[in-house]
C-alpha cells in the first residue's frame, strides 16, 4: 500500500503543528483583567496527561495528512476534539493555585486553533459523508449533549468563562431567555405580517416594487441607529396611548429592539415569499384553475406548498440574522447576551465577552443547521411529489 | 414613472449628502426640534466630514482585502488541483455566515486591541462570504460551450482564467461585492463600540446622551451612503453584464 497525501490534510497538519508546538495552549492570569502569561501544552497539564494529549494530536494529524478511510478520519477528529475539550478543563484545575479564587485560566490561541483544525477535519468528513438532513440534526443533538454533559459534570468549572458564569448564573439565564424571545418573537411577528404582505405583492404588481424598495432602504439603516431612532416614537406612544405602557411599551428597553428586529426581518420574508410564489410553475396554476379551484384554494392548495421551501429559506436568513442582531439590543437596554459582550468590552474582561458571544454563536449555528435540514426535507419531499 | 426621475432623486441625494457633511450647520434648524434642554444639535466632538471619510476608508480597505482573498479562494477551489476543497469551502461559508458581527468584533479585540483593527477584521471576515459565494457561482455556471471554445482555441489555463472565465464572471462577482459593501457600511458603525473612528461614534454619542438629532444624522448619512453606493455598483454591474451578455443577479 502506498501512502498518498491528502491535500486538505496537508493544510490541517500544518495548522496543527503550529498550534501544538508554537502557540500557547492556555493563559494564566493572576486576576481577571491583568495581561496573561502563556502556557504550552506540557506546561499546562500534568506530565503524563500532556504527553498523552500531544500523542493523540500527532496521530490524528497524521491520519488527516494521508489519504485514509473516512471512518478513520471521523474517529481521529472526534477523539482529538474530545481529548481537547476534556483536557482544557484539566488544565484549568492544574494551573489554578490551590485555594486561589482570583486566578483565571483561559484557553489560549493554540487551543482554539487546534479546535478549529480538527473541526475542519470533522466538517470535511461530514461533508463527504453527505449526511441526510435528519442525521445532521442528530449530530448536532449528540454534540450539544456532549457539551451539556461536560458543563454539568463541572470539569470546566476552573476555566475563566465559567467563573464569569458562576458570578452571574441568574442574569445569564434571564438575558438568554430575553435574547431568544427577542429573536423568535420578532421573527414570528415578521412572518405574520410578511407572508400576507408577500402574497399581496405577488398578486398586485403595482405594489411590489414600492414595498420591496422601502424594505430595502430600511435594511441600509445601520442597526444601532435604527434601534436608537425607535426610542422616540415608542416613548411617545407609551406616554400618549392609554394602555400602551401597561403592555410593556417603553422608549428604551425591549420594545424598540423588538420593533427594529421586526423591521429588519420583513425584507427577507416578503422578498422570498414573492420569489417563491413567482417560481410556481404556470402549468400547476393552470391545472388548478382548470380543476375549478377558487383563488383561495389555489393559494393554500397549490401555490403555497410549492413556494414553501423558498419562504423557509427567507425565515432561515431572518432567524440567524436576528440571533446576531439581538446582541445589539443591549446598547439600548433591551437585554440579551449582548449585555455581557458590551460589559466585557467596557471592562476589557474578555472572558465576559466570551460568556455573551459563545452562546450567541452556538444559538445561531444550531438554528442554521436545523432550518437547513428542514428546508432540505421539504424541498426533497416536493421533488418526490412532483416527480 | 418618468425615466429621468430616479436619476434626479439620486443627484439630489448626492447634493444633500455632500452639503450635510461639509456644512452641517445649515441643517441645524431642521434637527433642532429633536433635541431637548439646549443640547448640541450637530455632532460636536469631531467633524462629520472626517468621520464619513474614515468610515468609507475602513469599508474600502476591508472590501478590497475581502475581494482579493475571496476571489483567489474561489479560483483555487474551481481549478482541478483545488477541487477537493470545494465541498468543504461551501460548508465553511455556510458556517461562517452564522457568526454575528458583534461577536467577531468583540472577539477580535483581545488579539489586536481596540480601534480600527478589530473593525477591519470583522468587516473583512463578514465581507468575504457574499463575494466568495458569488465568485463561486460565477465560475461554476460559465456557459460550457464558451469554455470549450477557449480550450479548443489552444488557450492555456491561465489565459482561459484571465481572458474568459473572470471577465464572464465579473458581473456576478460585482454583485457579491455590492452586497458585501452594503453590509460593511452598516456593520462599521458597530465598530465604534470598540473605539473605531466611524460614523457609529455619532450614533453612540446620541444613544449615550439621549440625543435623537445625533442618532438621526449618523444613521441617515450611513443609509444615504449605502443607497448611493448600492445604486452605483448596480449600474456598473448592469454595464458589465450587458458587455458580457450575461444576466446579472
Amino acid at each position: 500500500m502506498t501512502l498518498r497525501f491528502d491535500k486538505l490534510g496537508v493544510v490541517i497538519a500544518a495548522i496543527v503543528a503550529y498550534a501544538a508546538f508554537a502557540a500557547p495552549f492556555a493563559t494564566f492570569r493572576a486576576n481577571r483583567i491583568v495581561p496573561g502569561q502563556a502556557r504550552s501544552i506540557l506546561e499546562a497539564l500534568p506530565a503524563t496527561t500532556g504527553t498523552l494529549l500531544l500523542a493523540i494530536i500527532v496521530v490524528a494529524a497524521l491520519i488527516a495528512l494521508f489519504r485514509t478511510p473516512l471512518a478513520l478520519r471521523l474517529a481521529a477528529s472526534v477523539v482529538a476534539l474530545a481529548a481537547l475539550a476534556l483536557l482544557i478543563g484539566v488544565a484549568g484545575t492544574f494551573l489554578t493555585p490551590a485555594g486561589n479564587t482570583f486566578a483565571r485560566i483561559s484557553p489560549a490561541s493554540g487551543f482554539w486553533i487546534l479546535i478549529f483544525a480538527f473541526t475542519l477535519l470533522l466538517a470535511d468528513v461530514l461533508t463527504r459523508l453527505n449526511l441526510s438532513p435528519l442525521a445532521r440534526v442528530g449530530v448536532l443533538v449528540a454534540v450539544s449533549a456532549a457539551i451539556g454533559l461536560l458543563l454539568i459534570s463541572g470539569s470546566w468549572n476552573d476555566l475563566s468563562i465559567l467563573k464569569e458564569y458562576a458570578n452571574r448564573a441568574d442574569s445569564f439565564w434571564a438575558e438568554g431567555s430575553k435574547h431568544v424571545t427577542l429573536a423568535l418573537g420578532s421573527l414570528a411577528a415578521a412572518v405574520i405580517v410578511g407572508l400576507p404582505l408577500g402574497i399581496l405583492c405577488h398578486r398586485v404588481e403595482r405594489l411590489r416594487a414600492g414595498v420591496l424598495n422601502v424594505l430595502n432602504i430600511i435594511q441600509t439603516i445601520p442597526s444601532i441607529a435604527l434601534f436608537g431612532l425607535l426610542i422616540a416614537p415608542l416613548g411617545w406612544v407609551a406616554t400618549h396611548v392609554p394602555g400602551a405602557a401597561a403592555l410593556g411599551i417603553r422608549g428604551i428597553g425591549t420594545a424598540p429592539a423588538f420593533v427594529a428586529l421586526f423591521l429588519y426581518s420583513l425584507l427577507p420574508v416578503v422578498a422570498n415569499t414573492v420569489v417563491g410564489l413567482a417560481g410556481v410553475p404556470r402549468a400547476a396554476n393552470d391545472a388548478a384553475r382548470g380543476m375549478g379551484m377558487t383563488d383561495r384554494q389555489r393559494l393554500f392548495g397549490v401555490e403555497f406548498p410549492l413556494a414553501f421551501p423558498v419562504i423557509l429559506t427567507g425565515i432561515r436568513i431572518v432567524l440567524v440574522q436576528n440571533i446576531g442582531l439581538a446582541t445589539i439590543a443591549a446598547l439600548i437596554g433591551g437585554g440579551g447576551f449582548g449585555v455581557f459582550v458590551f460589559q466585557g468590552v467596557g471592562q476589557t474582561a474578555m472572558d465576559l465577552v466570551l460568556l455573551g458571544a459563545v452562546p450567541t454563536v452556538a444559538l445561531a449555528f444550531a438554528a442554521a443547521i436545523i432550518l437547513d435540514a428542514v428546508i432540505e426535507m421539504t424541498a426533497t419531499k416536493r421533488r418526490v411529489e412532483t416527480a | 414613472m418618468k425615466a429621468w426621475l430616479p436619476s434626479l432623486l439620486r443627484l439630489a441625494l448626492v447634493v444633500l449628502l455632500v452639503a450635510f457633511v461639509t456644512n452641517p450647520g445649515w441643517f441645524e434648524p431642521l434637527l433642532k426640534p429633536l433635541t431637548e434642554n439646549n443640547a448640541p444639535v450637530i455632532y460636536n466632538q469631531g467633524s462629520l466630514l472626517t468621520l464619513t471619510l474614515l468610515h468609507l476608508r475602513t469599508v474600502l480597505i476591508a472590501t478590497i482585502a475581502a475581494t482579493i482573498v475571496a476571489v483567489a479562494l474561489a479560483i483555487l477551489v474551481t481549478r482541478p488541483a483545488g477541487a477537493e476543497f470545494l465541498p468543504l469551502s461551501r460548508s465553511l461559508v455556510n458556517i461562517g455566515q452564522t457568526f454575528p458581527p458583534v461577536a467577531v468584533l468583540a472577539l477580535a479585540v483581545p488579539a489586536v486591541g481596540f480601534g480600527e483593527k478589530p473593525t477591519l477584521i470583522a468587516l473583512f471576515l463578514y465581507g468575504l462570504l457574499p463575494i466568495f459565494e458569488n465568485a463561486l457561482t460565477g465560475l461554476t455556471t460559465l456557459p460550457a460551450n464558451v469554455v470549450e471554445a477557449a480550450r479548443g482555441a489552444g488557450m492555456t489555463g491561465w489565459q482561459r482564467l484571465t481572458k474568459v472565465e473572470l471577465p464572464l464572471s465579473a458581473p456576478i462577482i460585482l454583485g457579491g461585492i455590492r452586497l458585501s459593501v452594503v453590509i460593511s457600511l452598516a456593520t462599521a458603525t458597530i465598530g465604534s463600540t470598540v473605539a473605531a473612528k466611524t460614523l457609529g461614534e455619532v450614533i453612540i454619542a446620541g444613544l449615550l446622551s439621549n440625543n435623537l438629532a445625533f442618532i438621526l444624522q449618523g444613521g441617515l448619512i450611513v443609509a444615504a451612503l449605502a443607497v448611493l453606493i448600492y445604486d452605483g455598483l448596480s449600474a456598473i454591474e448592469r454595464y458589465t453584464a450587458r458587455r458580457m451578455g450575461r444576466e446579472a443577479e
